[in-house]
C-alpha cells in the first residue's frame, strides 16, 4: 500500500483493496426502485464524491451502507472483506462513521458528553470522558479539529456542531467517513475550513465519502466523482479528467445551463421602499435592525447570508405575517403607500391584493399543504379570488382547469392535478409554488430558497421563470442560501448578517470571497475571520428552520 | 401515489377490523357460557328484524350523526373535540328554553326555532375552550372535557332549581306544549297508509340529521370556510403564509361542531321526551368520536357507522332483555368496535397496505 502522502493526487495504489466495494446493489420501495444495480469502488485514502439530483437514489444507498436498510440484492465489502450490515453497530464496528445533514447531537450536553454517548466504558462517567478527553486533544492537534470540549452543543457554531460530528466518528475510529451535504449550513469559509479537516484526514489514510449536490465542491475537493441518476451509478469518473458541465449532464440525463444568461436589467421606479425596518421577537432578541433597500421594477434583489440572520423575518413582514408577539418598527412603502407592519391590515391575504406574491422558504411547511391535492395548492392563499367561486362555493371545475393549465405550463410532472402534493418530487412541487406565484403576475415577488432541494433541471427552468418576470418589468426579492443562485440571478446583491444588511454589491464587481466576509459579519478586511471563520453572532440560531 | 385503493381505505379497512372485534366478542361470550350465535341473531333479529327494531336503531343512529358531525368538523381543523356531551347537553337546556318560554303553535315553526336555539347553545358551550385554545393555547382536549363536567353540573343545578316545576320530585323540566311535538316517523308512515316502526322514538329529526350530512360534506368540501378549516388542520404555518386566521378558524370550527353536538337534543330532548330530564345525552356525545373516526371524518361513514352504532345499542338492548348476558358485557362489546375501529384501526390498515403493494409490485407491469 501507498504512504498517505501519494493518494492527495487521487491515484490510489490500484492492488490494495478498496476501503468500500458495492457489487449490484438493488433497493426498492414498494413500487419505487430507490437503487439499482449499483456497483462502486472506494479506493482506500480518497476523498470519493457521490453527486446526483434529489431522489437520485444517493441518501438510500448510504443508509444502505450505514445498515438502515437491508438492500434486497448485492454486496458490499470494507476493505476486501464481505460484510453483511445489519446494524448501524455493524457499520460502526467495520469503521463506517457517518455525518449527518440534520446533526444527530443532544442540545444541552457538552461536546464530550455527546462524544462518549453510547460507547460509556463503564457505568461510571469519569473514566469515559477523561480518556474522551485526552483522545480529544490528540484528534485536535492532528486534524485542526478543536472544539472546547467543555462547551454545551447548544452554544457551538454549526460549522463547530459538525466538528463535533466529525470527532463523534474519529472517536469510535471510523476509517471510512460519509458525510452527508455537509456544506448546507456552512458560510463559505466554515466550508473551505471543512475541506482542509477533509484533505488532512485523507492524508491520514482515512477514506472519505462526500455526498452533495454542488458541482463546485465536487471539482474543488473530490479524487473520484461518482454520478448517479434515478436510482443508478451512470457514471464513476476521476474528478481531474471530467468538468462541472459534464457532470451536470450526467446528472440530469441532458445538457444543462449552469449560468442563467439574462439580459442587463433596465431598472424603472422603485417598487418596493423599505427603512429602519427593525423588528424584535417574542424573546426580546432583535430579529431585524435598521434594515433599508429599495427595489425598483425590472430588478431581482439577492439577498445573501447564511441562514438565521433575519432572512426569513424579513421575508415574513414583507409577506404579512410577522412571528408572533414580534416588535415591528419601520417603514415599507409598496409602489409608494405604506405597508401595516402590524395589527389588522398587516395579513398576507392583504398583501397579495397589494401586488406580492410570495415563494416561501419552505414550500413543504408553508408554500403547500402536503395531503392537498395539486389542484387545491393552486388556488392556496388565492382561494377567495373571484375566478375560484361560484356564489357561496368554491368553484373546484374551474380551479382544475386553472391548475391543469399551470402544471402545464410549468411542466409539472406528473401531470396529475388530483395528486396530493406531497406525492410529486421536491422540484416539481417547487414548480406548482412557483407557478402559482408567478402567473399571479405580481407587483412585486418575494422568493425564499427558490431551489432549495430541487434538481438541477427544475433549477433551471425556475430561474428563467424568474428572470422572465423581471424583464416583464416587475420587481423581484430574492433570499437564498446559495451564493452561486444569488450571484447568477440578480441585479444587486445584498448580504444580511446579525439582522443587518452588511452591505450591496454589484454580482459583477464582487466575488465570492467578498461576500463570504460580509456573510461572517466582517466589514473590516483588516480583520480577517479566524481560521474557523466563525463569526461571533452565528451561533445556534445560525441553524436553518427546517431545511428539510 | 395512494397506498391501496380507495374502496379498500374506506370499507374493507372497517369491516376487518369491525369483524375482529365481532370475533373477540364471540370469544367473551363463549367464555361466559353463552353462545355467540344466539347472541348475534338476538341483537339482529332485535335491531334490524322488526320495523320496532329499525325505529329504535335509527333514533339511536339520529343522536350518533349529530355528535358524529360535531367531532368530524372540529377534526378537520386538527381540533378534538371530546366535548360533545356537554355541547348537547348544553344544546338540551337551549331547546328546552325555547320551548317553554316561547309562544310556538306548530311543530313546523318550533322544529326550526329549536334548533337554532339548540345549536346556539352547544355553539355557546364549545366557544369557550375554542377561545382559550385559540387565544391563550389551552389544549382543547382538556378544556372540552372539562367542560363535560361543567355542563352536567350547570344542569343539574338549573333543573333542580329553576325549571323542576313546582311540586315535583322529579329533577326535570316541565313537559313542552303539546303542539310542538316533533311528528314520529310512524306517525308519517301511517299518514301514506303504511304500518311502520309504531311505539318507536324515531321521528323527522333523523331526515334532518341525513340533511346535515349533506350539508356538512358541503361546507368541508365545496366551501371556501371548508377549503381553510382544512388548510389550518393539516398545517397552521401553511394557513397563516396563505392569509387564513388560525384564531378565527379555530373558534369558527368548534362553534360549528358545537352547533352539530347541541342539534343532537332536537332528537332526544325535543322528539323522545317531550322534556327535559338529567343525564338526557347518555353518553352519546362520546360515541360521536368513535362514529366519527370509524366514519373516516367524512359525512357518509359517519352516516353508516352511525347506523352500526345505533343497531349496536339497539340491539346490545335486547340482548340483556332476553338472555342471561349481563348488560356490562354490552358495554365491552361496543367498546370493543371503539377500539378495534378506532384505536387499533392502523392494526389492520398496515397490513393491508402492504399486501396492496405486494399485489401492485406482482401484478403492475401495467402502470
Amino acid at each position: 500500500m501507498a504512504a498517505p502522502g501519494d493518494m492527495t493526487g487521487g491515484r490510489p495504489d490500484a492492488a490494495a483493496p478498496a476501503a468500500i466495494e458495492l457489487r449490484g446493489i438493488s433497493k426498492a420501495f414498494g413500487p419505487v426502485q430507490a437503487n439499482r444495480d449499483i456497483s462502486l469502488s472506494v479506493p482506500k485514502g480518497t476523498i470519493h464524491g457521490i453527486i446526483g439530483e434529489n431522489g437520485a437514489g444517493k441518501s438510500t444507498l448510504m443508509s444502505i451502507l450505514y445498515g438502515f436498510y437491508k438492500p434486497d440484492e448485492g454486496e458490499i465489502l470494507v476493505n476486501g472483506q464481505p460484510i453483511n450490515i445489519a446494524d448501524s453497530q455493524t457499520a460502526i464496528r467495520a469503521g463506517i462513521g457517518m455525518v449527518f445533514q440534520h446533526f444527530k447531537l443532544v442540545q444541552n450536553f457538552t461536546v464530550l458528553e455527546n462524544i462518549i454517548l453510547g460507547v460509556e466504558d463503564g457505568a461510571l462517567l469519569r473514566p469515559s470522558l477523561s480518556k474522551a478527553r485526552g483522545v480529544l486533544k490528540r484528534l485536535a492537534a492532528e486534524y485542526q479539529l478543536n472544539v472546547d470540549p467543555d462547551e454545551v452543543i447548544e452554544n457551538l457554531s454549526v460549522g463547530h456542531q459538525q466538528r463535533v460530528e466529525i470527532l463523534k466518528a474519529l472517536y469510535r475510529q471510523a476509517d471510512i467517513l460519509i458525510l452527508d451535504e455537509p456544506t448546507g449550513v456552512l458560510t463559505p469559509a466554515e466550508a473551505d475550513h471543512l475541506f482542509r479537516i477533509l484533505e488532512g484526514l485523507r492524508d491520514e489514510g482515512k477514506t472519505i465519502i462526500l455526498i452533495t449536490h454542488k458541482l463546485r465542491e465536487i471539482m474543488e475537493i473530490t479524487d473520484n466523482v461518482s454520478v448517479m441518476r434515478r436510482g443508478e451509478m451512470v457514471a464513476s469518473v476521476r474528478t481531474a479528467e471530467t468538468s462541472p458541465e459534464e457532470l451536470a449532464e450526467l446528472m440530469v440525463g441532458r445538457k444543462v445551463l449552469l449560468n442563467v444568461s439574462k439580459a442587463p436589467a433596465r431598472p424603472a421606479a422603485p417598487v418596493l421602499e423599505v427603512r429602519d425596518l427593525t423588528m424584535v421577537d417574542a424573546d426580546g432578541v432583535e430579529r431585524l435592525r435598521q434594515v433599508s433597500f429599495d427595489i425598483r421594477a425590472g430588478e431581482i434583489l439577492g439577498i445573501a447570508g447564511v441562514s438565521g440572520n433575519g432572512q426569513t423575518q424579513l421575508l415574513e413582514i414583507l409577506g404579512g405575517y410577522p412571528e408572533k408577539g414580534a416588535r415591528v418598527s419601520g417603514e415599507v412603502r409598496m409602489n409608494g403607500a405604506a405597508l401595516p407592519l402590524s395589527g389588522r391590515g398587516c395579513d398576507s391575504r392583504q398583501r397579495r391584493r397589494d401586488g406580492i406574491g410570495h415563494i416561501p422558504e419552505d414550500r413543504q411547511v408553508e408554500g403547500l399543504i402536503m395531503d392537498f391535492a395539486a389542484w387545491e395548492n393552486v388556488a392556496f392563499g388565492w382561494h377567495d379570488a373571484p375566478e375560484f367561486s361560484k356564489g357561496a362555493l368554491m368553484d373546484n371545475d374551474a380551479i382544475r382547469r386553472d391548475a391543469q393549465a399551470k402544471m402545464e405550463r410549468f411542466d409539472v410532472r406528473p401531470r396529475d392535478c388530483h395528486l396530493a402534493a406531497r406525492n410529486f418530487s421536491g422540484g416539481n412541487q417547487q414548480k406548482i409554488v412557483v407557478a402559482r406565484e408567478i402567473e399571479r403576475n405580481p407587483d412585486l415577488l418575494l422568493i425564499g430558497q427558490p431551489t432549495r432541494g430541487v434538481d438541477i433541471g427544475a433549477i433551471e427552468f425556475i430561474h428563467k421563470r424568474i428572470v422572465e418576470l423581471r424583464d416583464a418589468g416587475k420587481a423581484i426579492l430574492l433570499v437564498s442560501v446559495e451564493l452561486d443562485e444569488i450571484l447568477s440571478l440578480s441585479d444587486r446583491v445584498a448580504v444580511m448578517f446579525d439582522g443587518r444588511i452588511m452591505g450591496e454589491r454589484l454580482p459583477g464587481q464582487t466575488t465570492t470571497g467578498e461576500l463570504g466576509l460580509l456573510m461572517a459579519g466582517i466589514t473590516d478586511t483588516e480583520n480577517t475571520p479566524d481560521s474557523a471563520g466563525i463569526p461571533p453572532g452565528v451561533t445556534q440560531d445560525a441553524l436553518p428552520e427546517g431545511s428539510a | 401515489m395512494d397506498k391501496m385503493p380507495k374502496w379498500a381505505d374506506v370499507i374493507l379497512t372497517p369491516l376487518i377490523s369491525l369483524i375482529l372485534a365481532m370475533g373477540i366478542s364471540a370469544l367473551v361470550i363463549l367464555a361466559i357460557g353463552e353462545s355467540p350465535w344466539m347472541a348475534l341473531t338476538t341483537m339482529v333479529e332485535g335491531a334490524l328484524g322488526s320495523s320496532y327494531g329499525w325505529g329504535f336503531t335509527l333514533y339511536y343512529a339520529t343522536n350518533f350523526i349529530f355528535t358524529g358531525l360535531a367531532v368530524m368538523v372540529a377534526y378537520h381543523a386538527a381540533l378534538f373535540n371530546i366535548g360533545g356531551e356537554g355541547q348537547a347537553a348544553m344544546g338540551g337546556l337551549g331547546v328546552a328554553l325555547v320551548l317553554l318560554y316561547l309562544p310556538l303553535p306548530h311543530w313546523a315553526l318550533a322544529l326550526p326555532v329549536a334548533m337554532l336555539g339548540a345549536a346556539a347553545f352547544g355553539a355557546a358551550w364549545a366557544f369557550i375552550p375554542a377561545w382559550l385554545q385559540a387565544k391563550r393555547g389551552s389544549h382543547i382536549v382538556i378544556t372540552t372535557i372539562m367542560f363535560n363536567f361543567i355542563a352536567a353540573a350547570v344542569l343539574s343545578y338549573v333543573l333542580v332549581n329553576l325549571l323542576r316545576p313546582v311540586g315535583s320530585m322529579d329533577p326535570a323540566s316541565a313537559r313542552f306544549p303539546a303542539e310542538t311535538a316533533l311528528p314520529r316517523l310512524s306517525e308519517l308512515a301511517a299518514s301514506v297508509g303504511i304500518a311502520w316502526g309504531r311505539n318507536t322514538p324515531v321521528n323527522i329529526t333523523f331526515l334532518v340529521a341525513v340533511l346535515a350530512c349533506v350539508l356538512v360534506w358541503l361546507l368541508i368540501w365545496r366551501t371556501r370556510l371548508g377549503y381553510e378549516i382544512r388548510a389550518l388542520g393539516k398545517s397552521e404555518r401553511g394557513a397563516v403564509y396563505a392569509g387564513i386566521s388560525p384564531v378565527r378558524i379555530t373558534i369558527v370550527a368548534m362553534l360549528i361542531s358545537g352547533g352539530l353536538a347541541g342539534m343532537m337534543a332536537i332528537n332526544n330532548v325535543m322528539g323522545e321526551s317531550g322534556r327535559l330530564v338529567l343525564n338526557a345525552v347518555e353518553g352519546a356525545g362520546f360515541i360521536g368520536i368513535a362514529v366519527a373516526l370509524m366514519g373516516r371524518n367524512h359525512p357518509f361513514g359517519i352516516f353508516l357507522a352511525a347506523l352500526l352504532f345505533g343497531f349496536l345499542y339497539q340491539g346490545g338492548g335486547e340482548l340483556a332483555l332476553w338472555t342471561s348476558i349481563p348488560r356490562e358485557l354490552i358495554v365491552v362489546i361496543q367498546a370493543l368496535v371503539i377500539l378495534f375501529t378506532g384505536a387499533l384501526d392502523n392494526m389492520v390498515r398496515m397490513p393491508l397496505e402492504r399486501l396492496f403493494l405486494a399485489l401492485r409490485r406482482n401484478g403492475g407491469q401495467a402502470r
